[in-house]
């Protein structure tokens, strides 16, 4: 039950971009077309359920122990930075069409605040190792959410006669905004 | 360019937030009032300042490859640095900036300046393109912050000038999006004529 709970906050009540500001610059630039929106998504998940586990693991096992949990910011970008550079990698030599598919977003992730949002609010909220899984992987699916719905409006908002002042960003940002409203018709819910 | 120009570019013409649309999540997530964007803002310049100045003095001994995680390296202590301090010395402030502060490692204008303008300038041109690119930004938040403030709560700087609510979805999440849209539409129709 604890779970569900967890999963419909993340994804829906408190969506990470349109109700936290997290991974906003990626939720503009990268939402003008659906397939786009889907593959970054899709490297979002994956990068950040992985970095929410290693950072985790790091925390508890290293920081905590030393007592030097003043350098988890340090820590954590390099973590993740290192951590994108291996997925890279990887991917690279094991599958070539997820590579193709995933690959030019993966650097885009290192400078997400999203992933470095989500590890440090799994050690805020004081989460166990299961449930900051459960938790991050809940942030991905909202993250995609908003991503894909805004890169299908933006799509259909190509083929409208939109104001020559509120073209481009502006509108976009409007557009978010309207969609913040109408996710914010989940608040109470859990 | 001189100096001067150096300096007030991130004002006007190429202000981080208006016209470059750069460091969004902090733009939206701290400008509830005035006074939090600004402190945001100011957080922000003294990161840029710093990671600016040190880059500018070391670029020439860091090998091309390591780049990048060497000024990310810079970035975070800087940032640890005033996490650090706003704790001690302005914890209402630091409170409510909460997450924000540890984020603003992975700002897009800090690593951007460090990478596309500090690392090819000389010290006093780094400085200040950082001083000026940072106060720019401190503007912007600033302006979104009271508009937000004046327009959800009918307040300025915690003072309130009309009795009862004001518009409240300015406050909440989906009003920061549409403010910052119409403000930069608003920049816009300026430059442009």
């Amino acid at each position: 039950m604890e779970y569900i709970i967890i999963i419909i906050s993340a994804v829906l009540v408190n969506n990470i971009v349109l109700a936290q500001f997290l991974g906003v610059c990626p939720f503009m630039g990268v939402s003008n077309k659906v397939s786009t929106a889907v593959g970054m998504s899709g490297a979002v998940t994956f990068v950040m359920v992985l970095a929410a586990i290693v950072t985790y693991l790091i925390y508890t096992f290293i920081l905590q122990k030393l007592g030097i949990v003043f350098m988890q910011t340090i820590t954590y970008i390099l973590i993740i930075a290192s951590l994108v550079q291996m997925v890279e990698i990887i991917l690279k030599k094991i599958s070539q069409p997820l590579y193709q598919a995933l690959g030019i977003f993966l650097p885009l992730i290192t400078t997400n605040c999203a992933v470095l949002g989500v590890a440090i609010l799994v050690i805020k909220k004081e989460y166990n190792l299961l449930e900051g899984v459960v938790y991050s992987a809940a942030t991905a699916i909202g993250f995609g959410l908003a991503l894909i719905i805004l890169a299908g409006i933006r799509e259909q908002l190509e083929l409208l006669d939109v104001p020559k002042g509120v073209k481009g960003a502006p509108i976009s940002l409007i557009v978010a905004g309207i969609l913040a409203l109408a996710f914010m018709g989940f608040t109470g819910i859990v | 360019m001189n100096q001067l120009q150096n300096f007030s570019k991130g004002f006007f013409r190429e202000n981080p937030l208006f016209v470059l649309v750069l460091g969004l999540c902090p733009a939206l997530a701290t400008t509830t009032s005035a006074i939090n964007g600004l402190g945001m803002g100011i957080a922000t310049t003294f990161v840029l300042l710093g990671s600016n100045t040190v880059v500018s003095l070391i670029s020439k001994f860091i090998p091309d490859k390591v780049r990048i995680p060497s000024f990310i390296v810079i970035i975070a202590s800087f940032v640890t640095i005033v996490d650090l301090l706003m704790n001690a010395f302005v914890p209402e402030l630091y409170e409510k900036l909460g997450i924000f502060i540890p984020l603003i490692v992975v700002n897009c204008i800090v690593l951007g300046r460090a990478e596309a303008f500090a690392s090819k300038n000389k010290l006093a041109t780094a400085v200040l393109d950082g001083l000026g690119m940072g106060l720019g930004f401190t503007m912007a938040l600033g302006i979104l912050g009271a508009f937000r403030e004046i327009a959800g709560s009918g307040a300025i700087f915690n003072y309130k000038f009309i009795n009862g609510d004001g518009i409240l979805v300015f406050v909440l999440a989906p009003g920061a999006f549409i403010a910052l849209g119409y403000l930069i539409a608003f920049i816009n129709r300026i430059r442009n004529t």
